[in-house]
């Protein structure tokens, strides 16, 4: 049974990236969304945190939050709410780390 | 009425919660009140001042350009604490140039950023007389 995993807190504010890796099996996906796509800027302390993992972001909240592709870590995938909506349909349930 | 130094200290990211607008509108209206005023930038609060910030996929207002308007309102003095920059693996390239006109030097171009250490921004919070937080 595979679980989606949706982050939208700072990993510099809140330990919820972390738990939610904690928590993470096999099968399961890392979905980053709002202050949680801070976490994939390449040079920041918190993109260790999800290192080997299986990360996705959601692209209009890098953009807004001006985070350029550049900036980022290698190894993440981009979605956009199209593709989080196909996510949430490909996984068996959802689990929001509010 | 004496002038006061207030400081407005920001330790939020924009769009995920409304500290970093709020503080904004907040910081232009006591402009009207000719305090001396300064912002301070520290935690996720720097993440506020990134270039290059394009809303219109969240369908939320980019009030990002909105800080370079600062200098107009007497606004000049925005540090910026430099160990949250390099935590977040960013440096002052990554920020806006915001500026002010000096009008005792001809309405020279000024930088408003001030790059400080914790250890100096400290400093600067202890010669305040009022702090707001955000």
């Amino acid at each position: 049974m595979s679980i989606l995993h949706i982050v939208n807190k700072s990993p510099y504010e809140r330990n919820s990236v972390a738990l939610a890796v904690d928590y993470m099996r096999d099968g399961d996906t890392l979905l980053l969304i709002e202050d949680a796509v801070y976490t994939v800027m390449q040079g920041g302390k918190a993109a260790s945190i999800i290192d080997g993992q299986k990360a996705i972001v959601l692209g209009p909240d890098l953009a807004a939050r001006g985070i350029a592709k550049e900036k980022m870590i290698d190894g993440v995938e981009v979605v956009d709410y199209a593709g989080f909506v196909d996510l949430v349909e490909a996984s068996d349930k959802t689990q929001s780390w509010l | 009425m004496a002038t006061k130094k207030f400081m407005y200290v920001n330790r939020r990211a924009p769009y995920g919660t409304i500290y970093a607008w709020e503080a904004l509108e907040v910081v232009l209206i006591g402009a009207a009140f000719e305090q001396d005023v300064s912002m301070a930038f520290v935690d996720d609060g720097v993440f506020q001042l990134m270039k290059g910030q394009d809303t219109a996929g969240i369908d939320m207002k980019n009030f990002s350009p909105t800080y370079s308007a600062l200098g107009d309102y007497e606004v000049t003095k925005i540090y910026v604490e430099k160990e949250s920059l390099e935590e977040r693996g960013l440096t002052l390239d990554d920020l806006q140039h915001l500026v002010w006109e000096d009008e005792d030097e001809d309405w020279a171009e000024k930088d408003s950023i001030r790059l400080v250490s914790r250890a100096e921004l400290a400093e600067v919070f202890a010669g305040q007389d009022v702090m707001f937080n955000f």
